[in-house]
């Protein structure tokens, strides 16, 4: 039975919504869908080590840890709150805008800035929670925080996603024009880039609008607890 | 010089290592599961600096044992003393605004190695992030002149803080693989082609534009559900039928990233951010990114059928 394969799915879809270990359900999905399709224990074992150790260079921000250590220790974010103090009119959603537009010209350029680790902790959440608790006179909510923290997080993933494939030799370009090569549709690079513009663009059209309404959404808030 | 190169990002992930060995001796001073929280960090340390040595199939065990140490509870995060806030506010009036100097190399360093070239080749991704931070790392220390110790403790705080999701992009890479030896992609293309006639355009751009988010959520990638999906679905369902293959086919790769925005599959994206963050809700980066993934994937719908027909 062919749909037997799909079971690593279904443990992956339930195993996640019961809350298991993450863990553990990854690799019991893994394990037993190998199983299902036939391979070998031996096999799946090395599939998910050779796996696991070619994709390093997803964990890399390790590596950025003990900067940050230093620099939060030495008062980061109390000079970020500082230095964004001095900015008349600047709110978290201007600061957040700003940042879609580098982050999203640079990705459209295959210039690698950007990275949760590597911008978002240690400049960009910093700039935009000292904007917000500025704007608002007083310490955000846990709530107001956690919301700025996932937006500031989302930003990242929007820049990097959407522009990426603007620039003709990024990966996913290269993997469309490969793909529909061999399947017998002749494409080039350039034209799968060009047709990547529209939907950066909107994009940040749209990242605007999400950041203004936090602004907005912070500003009531104030309004209300004055009250 | 090419061989050198080869071995240069082993470098890197051994100081990785390192970095995941320092929270495993750390975690011999927690009271609550110190010989597995001990045990997790050594052998993700090991597993760094060793990975291209170990047997991939010993890896694979390896991999296995820390799964069992977490679902039996034994990986905890540390007690660690809160900063002084006082110690913290004299730092930043001594430090002043070179404190920024250190975070702001990370991002210019990578920038710059970006353009380095050898023997006509770019950098690997790890070489460019690690002399990244080697640089940023040098500056930070003459600037701040911290202390090792805390320095030390304070690196283990955080990876304790990320704890066992930092290893999960990982794994979810390497079960992709595994669902891709297994042929899972193709069972689910044959399943929605059987279902579905062909003929109808919005049909089937709506099956091609949602077959890649919803893959893309299974998958947690959209580079593994865009073969499939386009081969099963995208072809057959809007190409044939007179779709533009450049326009249809780049826009199916971003509606696939629609779904990235809205799984924890996605971990690296989604789920560790939230952990790096310190969010008190391990979705709070999905909740954000639900709104515009829906209004996206409305757009990649209404642009595939203006602009590919």
């Amino acid at each position: 039975m062919e749909y037997w394969k799909l079971i690593g799915i279904a443990i992956i879809v339930v195993g996640f919504t019961l809350k298991f270990d993450v863990l553990a359900v990854v690799l019991t999905a893994g394990i037993v869908t190998g199983f299902v399709a036939g391979i070998n224990f031996y096999d799946i074992l090395t599939i998910l080590g050779q796996s696991f150790v070619n994709n390093r260079l997803m964990s890399i921000f390790l590596i950025i840890f003990p900067v940050i250590a230093i620099i939060e220790r030495y008062g980061l974010k109390e000079r970020a709150g500082q230095l964004i103090g001095r900015i008349k009119n600047a709110s978290a959603g201007k600061i957040l805008s700003l940042y879609m537009v580098i982050r999203s010209i640079a990705s459209a350029l295959n210039i690698r800035i950007g990275g949760h680790v590597q911008f978002i902790r240690p400049l960009i959440l910093p700039m935009s929670e000292a904007a917000a608790e500025n704007s608002k006179c007083e310490k955000l909510t846990e709530n107001q925080t956690d919301h700025l923290k996932g937006i500031s997080a989302a930003v990242e993933n929007y820049g990097n996603f959407f522009a990426q494939n603007c620039f003709p030799a990024a990966s996913g370009v290269v993997l469309i024009q490969g793909t529909m090569a061999e399947l017998g549709y002749d494409v080039t690079l350039q034209s799968i880039a060009t047709a990547a513009i529209p939907i950066a663009v909107i994009t940040v059209l749209l990242t605007f609008i999400q950041v203004w309404i936090y602004d907005k959404r912070l500003k009531k808030s104030i309004v209300k607890e004055k009250r | 010089m090419a061989e050198l190169l080869q071995w240069t990002p082993e470098i890197f992930y051994s100081l990785c290592g390192l970095v995941s060995i320092n929270a495993a001796v750390r975690a011999l001073k927690n009271t609550k599961a110190k010989f597995g929280t001990f045990l997790f960090w050594l052998i993700l340390g090991i597993i760094f600096i060793f990975g291209k040595i170990i047997p991939y199939m010993m890896t694979g065990v390896l991999l296995i044992f820390m799964g069992l140490l977490t679902v039996t509870h034994q990986v905890k995060m540390g007690e660690f003393a809160e900063i002084d806030e006082t110690k913290k506010k004299e730092a930043s009036e001594r430090v002043k605004n070179k404190i920024f100097i250190p975070a702001a190399l990370i991002g210019i360093m990578a920038l710059v190695m970006s353009f380095v070239r050898i023997d006509g080749k770019p950098l690997d991704g790890a070489t460019m992030i690690g002399v990244a931070c080697l640089v940023s790392l040098s500056s930070a220390f003459i600037i701040c002149k911290p202390k090792v110790k805390e320095t030390r403790e304070d690196t283990a705080r955080l990876l304790m803080q990320v704890g066992a999701a930092c290893l999960l992009p990982q794994l979810l890479g390497a079960l992709g693989a595994v669902f891709t030896k297994a042929g899972v992609g193709e069972v689910i293309a044959s399943i929605i082609s059987s279902i579905f006639p062909t003929g109808n355009i919005v049909i089937g751009v709506l099956l091609y534009c949602l077959g890649m988010v919803i893959f893309t959520m299974i998958m947690g990638n959209g580079f593994a559900a865009f073969s499939v999906i386009t081969v099963g679905i995208g072809v057959p369902f809007v190409i044939m039928q007179g779709g533009d293959p450049v326009v249809v086919a780049t826009l199916g790769m971003t509606s696939g990233f629609c779904g990235t925005l809205l799984t924890p599959m996605a971990a690296n994206f989604n789920i560790v951010p939230c952990a790096v963050l310190e969010t008190k809700d391990k979705w709070t980066v999905i909740k954000a990114q639900i709104p515009m993934a829906i209004v996206l994937i409305i757009i990649h719908v209404v642009l595939m059928l203006t602009l590919a027909f």
